[in-house]
Parts: C-alpha cells; structure tokens; sequence
C-alpha cells in the first residue's frame, strides 16, 4: 500500500504548463512579428529610394513614375492568367467533383498535385525553350487576322516571348491553387440541394447550374484571387519567358512588352548598386502591400463564409 | 365539381421515352471529329496543335447540335457542358505532360556521375557538374526547415491547445493564411534587407536564404500541423489528464506522437514547396561556381539558381550550359517528386499501428 | 487505501448555465456506487468532477465542496494533475494511445510522470495491473502488439488496467459497458466485482440492471424540471432503491414510466 502524495500547497498551475504554454505563444506571437517585420524592413530599405534620381531609376525622373508601369505591367500579366485559368480550373475540380467516376478522379487530383510541385524556375525553362517557340505562329496569325483588336495590334514577336506568354504560364502555375479551392467547395455542397435539383427534372448541367454554382459563388471568387495574388507575386517564369522593356502597352503579342514588378527585380537585382537597390526594394514593398490586400480579401471572404461558422 | 370530372382528361399522355442518343455518342462524335480535323489539318499542312484545337471545335459544335436535332435543346446543353469540362481537363493536363516529357528528354543527356559530383570552379569550355548547387540547396533548405518546423509546430500547438477560440489566435490563424501568399521575391527582399541592416549593406550568404524560405515555410508547416494536431480525438487527452499527467507533459507524449505521421508528412511536403524557390535565393545567396559549405559566409550557389542563371546567362558556350541547365532541372524535378513520395510514404509508416 | 467521499452543496456550471444544482452526499469507500438517470441529467458532469476532469471544457466551474481523505478538492492550493492521480477514470469509449504497446499502455500514467522505473518493476507493474483487470491470461503473449489491435472489451479492460497501475483511491467509471457487446459487459462485471475490494467505485450507467447488479448504493438524477439543472433526487442502497424507493419520482424511472 503505497500512498500517493497529495500534500496540500502544491502550486495551482504547474510550472512545466506555464513555461510550454507560454513557449507556444511566443512561438504564434513570433510569426506576427515576422509579417510585421518584412513590412518594416523592406519600408526602412526602400525608404532611400524616395529621393533617387533619373540615373538610378533607368532614366525616370522619380520612384512614382518607376513603378507606375511595372505595377501596370504585374496587373496586365495576373489578370490575363487569372482570365486563362479560372475557366479551365473551373472546369477541372467540376469533372473532379461531378464528373469523373471515382477512381479517375483520384487520378485527376495527383495530377494536379503535381502540376503544383513543379519548381517555378522549370515552367520558366519550359515556357521559354518549349511554348513560346511554338506560338510564335499562333502570334503571327493573331496579328494578321485579328490586328484590329488593340490587344494583337503587332507587330508579332519572333521569339513567342511575349507577355501572352507569360501570362500563360502565370495561368498554368495558378491552375491548381484555383482548382484545389474550387473543388472542396464544389463537393461540400449540400448533397440534399443537389438530389432536389435532379427531383424536378434538372439535367446535370441545370443541377451544377442551380445547386453548385451559387451556393459555392463565393468560394469560387476568394478562390480566384488566391490565385491572383500567386499570379502577381510569381517571379520566375515571367523573368525567364518575357522579353520586358518597361514600357506601358495593350498590345499582347509585340516583343515589347511591359515588365513586372517582381521580374523586374529577378532580373536586375544583382547588377544594381546602391540606391539602385534601394529603389527594386521600394517596388518590392509596393508589390508586398497589393499582395497582401488581395490575400487579404480573398481570406476575409473565406473566413465569412467558412460553413463551419454560423452565418 | 366539372373540374374533377374533366380532370382526367387534362392530364395529357406524358412520355417517358425520349429518342436518346446511343452511349458511345461522345465517342464516335469525338472520333469522326479526329479524322475530319486531321484531314483538313492535313490537305492545309497545320501543325499538330492546330489539327488538335480544329477537332475540339469540331466535336463540340457536331454533338451539340447532333444531340439538338436527335433530343432536345436541354440535352445538347448538357452534352456541351460536359464535353467543355472534359476539354478542360485536356487543356489543362498538356502542359504537365510536354513539361515533364520536355525536361526528361532535354536534361537526361546531361546526366552523368561527373555532372553530380564537379562543381563549375575553373571549367572553361566543357560540362561540369551541379555539385556545388545541390550542397547549396541542401543546406539552405536545412536552414530554412531548422527555422520553420520549431516555430511553425509551436504555433500549432498553442492553435489548437492553447489559443484555440482567443483573439490572439484568431489573429495567427488569419495573418497564416494571409502569408501563404506573400510572393517568393518578397520574401528574398525581405531577407535582403534584414541582413542589410543587421550586417551591412550588400551582405550576401546561405543562411540569409534559410530565412527567407523559411518566412514561405512557416505558414505551411502551421496550417498543415494544425490540422493534424486537430485530429487527434478528445478522448486521448481525457485519457492522459485522468492519469495525472500535465497537460503540456499529455501535448509532448500523447498528442505529438499520435498526430507524428500527418506533422512529417506536413513539413515533407513544406520542404518540397520551398526547394525549388529561386526568387529570393537569386537576391539573398547570389550565386557561385565553387562548392561554399558555409551558410555564414558568402554567395552560395542553388539549383533553382543555376537552372536559371545557366540558362539565361550562359557566356560563350550557350549549348553546354543550356544543356546543365535541363539535366539540373531534371535533378530538381526528381528531388521535388521523391520528397512528395517520402511525405506519403512517411504518413503511413509513421500512422498509428493498428491491426494485430 | 480506498477512501470515502464527501461532497457537500455542489453546484456546476458551464460558464453561466448551471448544468448541476445543491448535490450532496457520502460515497462509500471499498464498495460500488452506482448514478442512474435519464440522458442528459448531468451524472456524467458530476462525475467528472470528482477528479476536476470537467475543467477540461473551458468556462465549466464548481461551488460547493468534494472532500476526499480529509482533503477539499476544491481549495485553492490543490493541483488538478494531483488529483487525477489518485482518482483514476475510465470512459465511455475505451481509448488506448493508438502509438504506443499494450505494455507501454498499461505503463502510460507512471512513464508519462516521468517516473523512472526498473526494467523488473515495470514488469511486475504491468502484470499486476493487467492480472488485477483480467486481461493477463489473454495478452501475455503480445505485450509488445499496439494496444489498438485488442478488441473493444480487451481494449476497455486495457484501459482499466492502465487506471489502476497509477494506484488511484478511487476509480470513476463513465458508462464502461456502452459500447461493449454483452460477453464483454459481463467480463467488466465481473472485473468491477473483484476491483471493489481495493477501490472506491463510482459508476455511471444508463443500463439500470446493470446498476443492480454491481453497486452497493445507488443515487438517482433528474432534471427538476425541463431547461432546469439536475439534481441527485434519491441516494439509497441499491436494493432499497429497487424495491422500495423514498421518491416517486425514482420508481416511475426505475418501472419505466417517465416523469
């Protein structure tokens, strides 16, 4: 009979729990600062730049008309991919969800898990040694035929490294972030909505129609700008595959194009000097705040309409 | 009253037997398609691509109005939609077929024990190796796991053990989600202007791009740990505090290892995300032809960083360069593939035993 | 080394809802206590909080007092983690740790305390936690299998077994049998008949011939009343309680008419 020691006066909270607990916390509370420090680091570094002058700017008078047509540039290039693969991602996670028999649609699923472990430094090598060769045709016929249309206005590029291009990369490497979102959504809806929707006589499309689509509506708009925000920040393949000269331009398919922020960095950060640097750095804080509230948003909307919450 | 006894009368003869079309409708659609489409493809000299998308437009507009004459309008909606979504799918799988076939076939010539084990010091002229940037990768991913997995489980745990419905928490979980997307070039920036500061301007060393990667890391070994932690049952804690034991000593022993497999899987997974990021390395670690085993001091070549310096600034023998240039990325995607095949082989050895 | 427990005027909430109201009673040492009652009555809250288990759930509070070897659970400077080491629980549902052995299982209380133990300590500590649960016969052979192979009666005793290698006082059992087959009920039966010489036992169960069977005393909850807290309506021997109960309220329950 051994008995078990129960004095009275140990202390209410065990040292052990206080000390882990608080490790954890500090640990959380240590991923805050991070975000909080790449703001303050990247404002303390870029902050020089403010009074840089034409020659550390590649001959534009101040860091505002500097960034000015590389932010258009990074616009033009993530929404062109967004309107690319949105659709074709749509219909991804719909023949995932809805479509395709079981066993296929596991296969459909490593597929796309595998187009996302791609390093973004191989579709660059891929895009530029592969797909823009062979668009070049495809450019050339665009501006034939379609060169009224201010986008395919020409003259063609020779070397498909255009901005198209790399937008269509863009869309590639987003597809599954957009596919992986919109399929969860399309198969938490409702399995009563869907069963009343074929009761009155809906064909499987007049279901998708009436019961998917809108209740995942929302889901499918955070979703596309997840994939924006990818789609913007994403540097490698656009600083291999575009052929950038800066400069501001509809035109789609011409062999000069629009740069990017963040290719812009890639490209020449390491023969800058100085307040050269400072300058990419600024751009990169810019790039850092459009990110972030298009993530933002996107998980705002999310965080909304998560199901597990009540409405 | 008139109405009961016209009623049976209204009720018109509903058919249910529709003319349908045969199953292998979308089949032969598809087939007859092929033919057509080669044929003209053909008599125009179009290239394969060209041949592919005429038979795509083909098909669609053939059944849908098939099915529109034989059917009904409703139908050939249908039909159209579900050819779209097949097409889709195609649309989507062709770039990861001719990237993978265009990698293998381009960067297998390249690979040889001398490509793996010479590093680019002093080699003029001839193929060398990646030596130099697979040691590079090696360690700065080390680095960036080092840093990422301590930080990233603990906030898990407090997640899902401490804060669990707190303001604190709440905040975490959003601001994680919210740096999944922080762009890879940031992240380098990020680094860069850190070390600036801390060590003087222009610092440039290995360790620089642990930091970086691991600001891209954390946010994936959190969300992934919490899930797991999340799924270890209620009943095991009870079990451990109803012995006696404290709840962090019930977290170490209990709730770790049962959650183990999942968490490995997690950070496997992480790694393998992060390996190929060459953004931020390209700013932080530079790059260099000579083996550097020191994260503390100086440029330190990568893989990501090689594929794409070789490649886009190959100096006087383009062809060789651009040929290590593939059989790198060839190496790179092998890499990336075998750590997504550990992570899944790790969750289920390490799952907890069941059966006899 | 049984105890008896005291508990005078306890009350329990969660957060402000008060799930149990004005409890009081003696448990007697070395015999089986049996709560019945209908679902949702607050038994089961109650006897969680004879080890400060309900703490567990944040915002669960108690007022009133539990006192055990002369000793208030309740007084500030009582360590919850103390107390579940000498008031062991086993649950509804048996739950071994999937990662670990039967052998680790059986060991888990003292090995997660960090006890250090000799390798023929730990040895005469398993058998005698497993003979005591009567699962020795039937596992001696697979020590070293994981605890989650056994089956759902084993499993059960398995975490009895583990309940009693710490060497509790007293041992509070949640509804052991539900999810067990009746071979397996009758072996816990049976098992609960032999531990009461040793433990302090206090059982919840919805199966009223079980609580027949295997207890001493027995106390009865019930609602006073729908969106009302629980109360202990009638604490008698069993077989008073069975043949002729004080409460009406008891023997409509007991004959199965509601109310």
């Amino acid at each position: 009979m051994t008995s078990v020691t129960t004095e009275t006066g140990s202390p209410k909270r065990r040292l052990g729990d206080l000390v882990f607990a608080n490790t954890t916390r500090a640990a959380g509370v240590t991923i805050l600062v991070a975000l909080a420090g790449v703001a303050i680091f990247l404002t303390a570094e870029g902050l020089p730049a403010v009074g840089a002058k034409a020659p550390d700017l590649k001959g534009h008078s101040n860091l505002l008309t500097y960034v000015a047509p590389l932010v258009f540039g990074t616009l033009l290039a993530a929404v062109i991919a967004l309107v690319i693969a949105v659709p074709l991602a749509l219909g991804v996670a719909l023949s995932v969800s809805h479509y395709a028999p079981k066993p296929v649609a596991v296969g459909i699923g490593y597929l796309v898990d595998l187009l996302a472990a791609v390093p973004s430094v191989v579709y660059g090598l891929w895009g530029i040694g592969f797909l823009g060769p062979r668009l070049i045709p495809v450019y050339q016929w665009l501006a034939d035929h379609l060169g009224f249309i201010p986008f395919f206005d020409g003259p063609a590029s020779n070397t498909g490294r255009t901005i198209l291009t790399a937008s269509i990369v863009l869309a590639i490497m987003i597809l599954p972030i957009v596919t992986a979102i919109s399929r969860e959504i399309f198969a938490q809806t409702p399995r009563l909505n869907e069963e009343a929707a074929l009761a009155l006589g809906a064909t499987r499309w007049e279901m998708i129609r009436l019961a998917v689509l809108p209740y995942a509506r929302s889901g499918i708009v955070s979703a596309a700008m997840l994939g924006l925000g990818r789609a913007l920040g994403e540097t490698m393949a656009v600083a291999m595959v575009l052929s950038a000269s800066g400069v501001v331009t509809w035109d789609l398919i011409s062999s000069t194009n629009p740069s990017t922020i963040a290719a812009n960095v890639a490209l020449t950060f390491q023969d800058a000097t100085g307040l050269q640097r400072n300058a990419l750095i600024a751009s990169g804080l810019v790039l850092f705040v459009i990110t972030f509230v298009v993530n933002f948003a996107a998980r705002a909307i999310v965080e909304r309409n998560d199901p597990g919450k009540a409405r | 009253m008139t109405d009961l006894a016209t009623a049976p009368e209204t009720h018109q003869h509903v058919p249910l037997r529709h003319p349908r079309l045969p199953a292998f409708a979308p089949l032969l659609a598809a087939g007859i398609a092929a033919a057509a489409a080669a044929l003209i493809g053909m008599t125009l000299s179009w290239n394969l691509t060209g041949i592919v998308a005429l038979a795509i437009v083909i098909h669609l507009v053939g059944l849908t109005l098939w099915s529109r004459t034989v059917e009904n309008a409703r139908a050939a909606t249908d039909r159209l939609v579900t050819s779209l979504v097949w097409v889709a799918l195609l649309i989507a799988m062709i770039p990861l077929v001719s990237l993978i076939w265009k990698v293998v076939q381009e960067g297998s010539p390249a690979l040889n024990a001398k490509f793996l084990t010479w590093s680019m010091r002093n080699v003029i002229g001839e193929p060398g190796g990646i030596y130099h940037a697979i040691v590079g990768t090696l360690i700065i991913t080390l680095a960036a796991t080092v840093i990422s997995v301590p930080i990233g489980l603990l906030s898990a745990i407090y997640l899902v053990e401490y804060g669990d419905q707190s303001k604190l928490a709440r905040w975490i979980r959003f601001l994680v989600d919210v740096m999944t997307g922080i762009p890879s070039i940031v992240a380098g920036l990020f680094a860069y202007a850190l070390f600036s500061i801390l060590f003087g301007p222009g610092t440039q060393m290995g360790f620089g791009g642990g930091v970086a990667l691991s600001l891209l890391m954390i946010p994936i070994v959190v969300r992934s740990a919490e899930e797991m932690l999340k799924l270890v049952p209620a009943d095991l804690r009870e079990a451990s505090y109803a012995l006696g034991v404290p709840k962090w000593r019930t977290i170490i022993k209990v709730v770790l290892p049962t959650a183990m497999g999942g968490i490995i899987t997690g950070v496997t997974l992480a790694v393998a995300r992060v390996i190929g990021e060459t953004a931020p390395l390209l700013i932080i670690c530079g790059g260099t032809d000579s083996v550097n085993f020191n994260p503390f001091h100086g440029q330190m070549a990568s893989l990501p960083v090689f594929i794409y310096s070789s490649y886009t600034q190959p100096g006087s023998n383009p062809e060789i360069l651009k040929t290590m240039a593939w059989g790198a990325a060839l190496v790179l995607i092998i890499i990336v593939m075998a750590l997504n095949l550990v992570a899944r082989l790790a969750g289920k050895f390490f799952a907890p035993k069941r059966g006899r | 080394m049984a105890k008896s427990i005291d508990i005078s005027d306890l009350s329990i909430y969660y957060g402000d809802f008060l799930a149990v109201e004005g409890v009081t009673l003696t448990i007697p040492a070395r015999s089986v206590t049996a709560l019945i009652g209908p679902s949702g009555c607050g038994k089961s809250t109650f006897l969680r909080t004879l080890n400060r288990m309900h703490e567990v759930i944040p915002g669960a509070r108690v007022e009133g007092k539990v006192i055990i070897d002369g000793q208030s659970l309740y007084d500030d400077a009582v360590d919850p983690v103390e107390v579940r080491r000498m008031v062991g629980m086993v649950f509804q549902r048996p739950n071994p740790f999937p990662t670990m052995s039967i052998y680790e299982n059986v060991l888990a209380g003292l090995r997660l305390n960090n006890k250090k133990l000799s390798k023929s300590d730990a040895d005469s500590v398993v058998e005698k936690a497993l003979r005591g649960a009567n699962l020795w016969n039937e596992v001696k052979d697979r020590l070293g299998k994981p605890g989650m192979g056994l089956s759902g009666g084993q499993q059960q005793r398995l975490c009895i077994a583990r309940a009693i290698a710490v060497e509790p006082q007293v041992l509070l059992m949640d509804e052991p049998c539900s999810a067990l087959d009746p071979i397996s009920t009758s072996a816990i039966e049976d098992l609960i008949h032999e531990l009461k010489a040793e433990y302090t036992i206090v059982i919840v169960t919805h199966n009223m011939q079980q609580a027949a069977r295997v207890s001493e005393d027995t106390g009865f909850f019930n609602l006073a009343g729908a969106g009302k807290p629980g109360r202990l309506i009638e604490f008698n021997p069993t077989k008073k309680i069975f043949s002729v109960p004080d409460q009406e309220a008891t023997e409509a329950y007991i004959s199965g008419r509601f109310g």
